[in-house]
């Protein structure tokens, strides 16, 4: 079979940051039609490889080809206007500004030198309608989940007279349907003859979407391979460098759950979460399914006290409390690692020896600093046990992987040994072997007597690791299944579609 | 410490310059058992400066501003010399200036912390109302005053040491315990860094934001003590005028950002003294005084560019991405991989 | 009554409400102004805060584009002060035509805020400290020049200054009026219809998305600062045509003026939100405040500052409250 000529290709990229090689020798083809898949662990160099693609950054060493000539972009802008197109992993928009003019900023259609807005109105509608979208593309993009904001970067980007289209983890934040929504865009725009670039941390979706994938590691090119003949186990092997185990048994021997721990009755937030009731045993797992903002990140602000309930009480170990605040919940002994590393979760600019120390010292008070003996052996300690890497407690958290952090922010709450542990989204955009670790470490805890509330977009994950799972649909708490043998990712599925009609007790 | 480079080193430029026009510009006198001398005299001049530059430190770094300081300055000052004008102990002034003082910075950390007001806007509402509150208080008049147990805070000695130096040693002795010995530079860097998810971590910033804004109007409240008894005078039109903006720029200018999170004490004190050092240059090189303020601007601009890593790399950068990365740059890569 | 406002304000989109809450407080002041002295409630009252406030409106139009970017323009009152000496010095010193000094002024004072643009983001200082230099600057330059007052005679000038266009009904206005009123409307025209107004808000929303949607944020950023100075010398010359003399202490603070006209108008410090209308809200309530004061005839100086502070903290306050019932 021919190889159509590549629309673009990258030979012998390299790239210097200061103290680290992000790039070195790195090779890549996109071929017209096609989507590409590149693969890696975070810190592999599939962002550089973006940026540098991109003209966000100047490339060291090595040649980009467009069309058989040699291009170097100096900006995105210059990028975009010779036909490359990108979204980025984190929505990239202006939240201040409409729908409709977060397409067209920049390129907005004029008339007389001026702005034509009805025409720009009507023809971000018409975009959005190719992607089945039907919003009111006046309003603020603040106004809409990040899912939509996502799909409306989509939408500037293939307005754009895209030749390639880089996707950077477009599906992280996105449901199950919308990822069909989106993929469903990307086979149209393929048969278009675009080339698609795609990275995404779901195996799932790389083998449905992908024909063709590139691998790195450490910054270097492992290999181009079609993705029909590269097997997932063997796709794994070559990102993380050698063989997966398989994925061992995680809980111990079956437990009998009968000290009650927390129980929500009632529990509400008027537009956030209607009224639920959750009961939490010592050392119980209970897992959040749903979709994206079907309410199970509001369930846990709520226990943890980021949010006020507007209804409803909440007892433990049999006393009524009020949580109100974060420092009443953590005086409760309740810990809460945030789904949003970034804006809720780490400080980037302190050390990861502060970080970590962070709520221990906020329960203390300022007056009364942990000694800092004390912090090294307990920063230490985690280090070690979460392999945090680089294993420098007076590193920068900034500079961090995303797996990494997530430890930071772990160990953060570990160290305050608490009862209950609300973990939203605790493996989303960090790698696998990270991934696992978090996983392995989620059942120790609870076999250890923790409590653990844990919420996972990944239905296979919250399966694996619950003792009992809570389903939520449209800001309700549907059903409350035993994760026993009956219970299986078909059945799961089927309730949170269904809305608990055909699974389990509702509640 | 390597943030601490630049502004030694400018302040270090600043002082030999002086050399070149005034040859004894290092000697150090004892006279009347009182130490005298240029160094001396930038340390008791730029006093006040340092006290409220080190309250700044402390409010930028949650990423706040106060623009009111130089409103309590001429409160502080006016409302001390109207009590002992009025025949009030020296104590007792002291003790009602520094506690109006305290009350109107946390004023303006209520105003930012719970009302949710931007720093900026909140802080000029006691910027502009309390310069009338101040004339309010010497009832437009300036207070003239004379009481030598007063006048010690701002023009005595102690120990042979003027005693604003003192002073200023003991706050910031005080400020490094508070922030660095215990616990509170961090929740305020953390505060600083990252509101929310200091907010999620237990951290009560409310309160913290509260003392910041009060802890840095009580400086300035110092500081207004210190101008109005080393005049025996209080002026509640000028004392304290723009002293907010030289605040700010000896904060940034000793490398704490404008956007909060970390915060260098040891920075201040030097972006201070070099702001000091700058007005005592202009009168020692004879710049005619019509011109101090072009000459003020020039030097602050150049200190602000040296300062800027992109314009040393604009600047001076051609030469160094030829050097081959060092050893521990190697070392990185393999721990990260 | 409150509770028809407010359900009249829920059908209207939240980016309107803190204009909204401007002008509702503007009328409120007007009509209870009105109730207490004889002779406020006119027309000729509203346009005299015009009169007496069109340097300032064209300064807070200025203002505005910077804060909408996220940045914030503390030179603006030293540039205006700097306007009014090199006009005054070139008409009574060389004695230059009005016609060759205006146009210099203004390009001068474009060109200084374009430098300011240029270092605040080629070398990413932050714009508080890059224009609190350009105010030292622009300061110690009048100084410079001359310690003085230095009047202005010039024919042009002072015709420009007396003359008074009658509207309807004995009501009248100044030819600096009319010139503010076409700033405003150029202005609000280039932030809603063109490119460039729309790439401030992109800018002011998120720098760094503006940057990766290709936006020329680097000229967005120098234009604003241009504009700001232009805005400023304009201002300048406005304010020697009302005050017929050029000093260096003209327009002391008045930066802060202008920012708090701004920000009253519900433009909010951070970048990305707010409008023009806003901002000329924000000058009429400051103007106000000072008629008031004036109208009450018998209060000392300082009174009027601890007035414009505490009514500056009401109106902050009413915007924080009606915004925070919105969102």
């Amino acid at each position: 079979m021919a190889v159509p000529a590549p629309i673009l290709q990258m030979s012998g990229i390299g790239k210097q940051f200061p103290g680290v090689k992000a790039l070195d020798g790195v090779d890549l083809r996109l071929l017209p039609g096609e989507v590409h898949a590149l693969m890696g662990e975070n810190g592999a160099g599939k962002s550089t490889l973006i940026k540098v693609l991109t003209g966000v950054h100047p490339i060291d060493a090595g040649t980009i080809e467009l069309l058989g000539e040699p291009v170097a972009f100096g900006s995105p802008l210059a990028a975009q206007g010779a036909g490359i197109s990108t979204v980025y992993q984190e929505v990239n928009l202006c939240a201040n500004l409409s729908v409709a003019e977060n397409i067209f900023v920049g390129r907005e259609p004029r008339r007389w030198g001026r702005i034509d807005w009805p025409r720009m109105r009507a023809r971000a509608a018409e975009l959005l309608a190719r992607l089945e979208l039907d919003l009111d593309v006046s309003a603020p993009l603040s106004t809409y989940s990040p899912a939509i904001q996502q799909m409306v970067a989509i939408a500037r980007a293939i307005d754009i007279e895209a030749r390639v289209l880089i996707l950077d983890e477009p599906t992280s934040s996105l449901d199950a349907v919308e990822v069909e929504q989106l993929f469903k865009v990307m086979r149209s725009l393929k048969e278009e003859g675009i080339a698609i670039l795609f990275v995404s941390h779901f195996l799932d979706q790389v083998y449905e979407i992908s024909d063709r994938m590139t691998i790195l590691r450490n910054g270097r090119l492992v290999g181009e391979y079609l993705t029909k003949e590269l097997s997932q186990v063997e796709l794994v092997a070559k990102m993380i460098g050698q063989e997966l185990a398989a994925l061992e048994k995680l809980h111990g021997e079956a437990k009998v759950f009968d000290r009650s721990l927390l129980e929500a009755r009632g529990l509400g937030r008027a537009g956030a979460i209607e009224p639920f009731t959750l009961t939490v045993h010592e050392g119980e797992v209970v897992g959040l399914a749903g979709l994206l903002g079907s309410g199970r990140t509001e369930i846990a602000r709520l226990l943890f006290g980021a949010d006020h309930a507007s209804a409803g009480d909440v007892t433990m170990d049999g006393t009524a409390v009020s949580l109100r605040t974060p420092r009443v919940a953590m005086n409760h002994r309740i810990a809460f690692c945030s789904e949003n590393r970034k804006s809720d979760g780490l400080i980037p600019d302190l050390t990861l020896r502060e970080n970590i120390i962070l709520a221990l010292q906020a329960t203390r008070g300022w007056t009364r600093p942990v000694p800092r003996e004390q912090q090294d052996e307990l920063v230490g300690k985690y280090i070690t046990a979460l392999k945090i890497s680089p294993p420098n407690p007076e590193h920068l958290v900034r500079d961090l992987s995303g797996g990494n952090q997530q430890k930071v922010l772990l160990a953060r709450w570990l160290i305050l040994e608490p009862r209950l542990l609300i973990l939203d989204e605790p493996t989303r955009g960090i790698d696998i072997g990270a991934k696992t670790e978090i996983q392995r470490l989620v059942a120790q805890l609870s076999d250890g007597g923790m409590a653990v509330l844990f919420i996972s977009a990944e239905l296979e994950e919250v399966l694996r690791l619950s003792h009992k799972v809570g389903v939520l649909r449209d800001r309700r708490l549907v059903a409350e299944l035993p994760n026993d043998d009956d219970l299986t990712m078909d059945v799961l599925m089927e309730t949170i579609a269904s809305g608990g009609a055909s699974g389990g007790r509702a509640e | 410490m390597r943030r601490l480079l630049w502004p030694a080193v400018i302040l270090a430029v600043l002082l030999l310059v002086n050399v070149f026009f005034t040859a004894n510009f290092f000697s150090i006198q004892m006279r009347d058992g009182h130490l005298y001398g240029s160094l001396i005299d930038i340390l008791r001049f730029g006093a006040p400066l340092i006290l409220v530059s080190l309250g700044m430190t402390l409010v930028i770094a949650t990423g706040g501003i106060d623009l009111s300081v130089g409103s309590v300055v001429a409160i502080s000052g006016a409302l001390a010399c109207l009590q002992i004008s009025q025949d009030a102990g020296v104590f007792t002034a002291v003790v009602l200036a520094l506690g109006l003082s305290v009350l109107l910075g946390a004023w303006n950390g209520l105003l930012v912390a719970v009302v949710g007001i931007q720093p900026i806007i909140a802080t000029l509402i006691l910027m502009v109302a309390g310069r009338g509150l101040a004339q309010l208080i010497t009832g437009g008049q300036i207070i003239t005053i004379n009481s030598p147990s007063y006048k010690i805070i701002g023009g005595g000695y102690w120990l042979t040491v003027p005693f604003g130096i003192l002073l200023v040693a003991v706050v910031l002795a005080i400020t490094v315990f508070l922030t660095r010995r215990l616990a509170l530079g961090m929740l305020i860097e953390s505060v600083g860094g990252n509101a929310e998810a200091s907010r999620l971590a237990g951290i009560r910033s409310r309160g913290i934001i509260i003392m910041v804004y009060a802890f840095a109007a009580l400086c300035a409240g110092v500081a207004g003590l210190m101008i109005s008894s080393n005049v025996s005078s209080a002026d509640g039109n000028n004392a304290g005028l723009w002293v907010e903006l030289d605040a700010i720029l000896a904060v940034v200018i000793g490398g704490t950002s404008l956007s909060g999170g970390r915060f260098s004490l040891g920075g201040t004190v030097l972006g201070a003294l070099i702001i000091q050092t700058l007005t005592t240059t202009i009168y020692s090189i004879g710049v005619p005084p019509e011109t101090t303020l072009l000459f003020k601007a020039l030097v602050v601009t150049a200190v602000c560019l040296i300062q800027s890593k992109s314009f040393r790399e604009k600047v001076f950068g051609r030469r160094r991405r030829a050097v081959p990365p060092s050893p521990a740059a190697e070392e990185k890569v393999r721990v990260t991989a | 009554m409150t509770t028809v406002t407010l359900n009249g304000l829920r059908t209207i989109p939240a980016k309107y409400v803190p204009v909204l809450v401007t002008a509702c407080l503007f009328v409120a002041m007007f009509v209870a102004g009105g109730i207490r002295y004889e002779g406020f409630a006119s027309g000729q009252v509203i346009l005299n805060v015009f009169i007496d406030n069109a340097f300032l409106l064209v300064v807070a139009v200025g203002m505005t584009f910077v804060i909408l970017t996220g940045g914030i323009d503390l030179s603006v009152g030293s540039v205006v002060a700097l306007s009014t000496m090199i006009s005054a010095s070139l008409m009574k010193g060389p004695g230059w035509p009005p016609y060759l000094v205006i146009p210099l002024v203004l390009l001068i004072g474009s060109a200084l805020g374009m430098v300011m643009g240029y270092i605040i983001h080629a070398f990413e200082i932050q714009p508080f400290i890059v224009t609190l230099a350009g105010m030292f600057l622009a300061r110690g330059l009048c100084y410079t020049i001359g310690t003085d007052s230095i009047p202005i005679e010039d024919p042009t000038f002072t015709a420009f200054a007396q003359t008074r266009i009658d509207l309807f009904a004995d009501l009248w206005i100044s030819p600096s009026v009319i010139i503010a009123a076409v700033v405003v409307l150029v202005a609000a025209y280039v932030l809603h219809y063109t490119r460039l107004g729309r790439s401030v808000y992109a800018t002011g929303g998120s720098e760094q998305s503006a940057l990766l949607m290709g936006l020329p944020v680097a000229r967005t950023k120098i234009t604003v600062y241009t504009i700001s100075g232009f805005c400023s010398a304009l201002g300048g010359v406005l304010l020697s045509f009302y005050m017929l003399s050029g000093y260096g202490l003209h327009a002391v603070g008045m930066e802060l003026d202008a920012i708090a006209a701004v920000v009253i108008g519900g433009t909010l410090l951070t970048g990305g939100s707010g409008f023009l209308l806003g901002t000329v809200l924000g000058v009429l309530v400051l103007g106000l405040i000072q008629t008031v004061i004036s109208f009450e005839g018998t209060l000392s100086s300082w009174w009027t500052k601890i007035f414009i502070g505490l009514l500056l903290f009401v109106f902050i306050l009413l915007q924080r409250l009606f915004s925070a019932r919105r969102t």
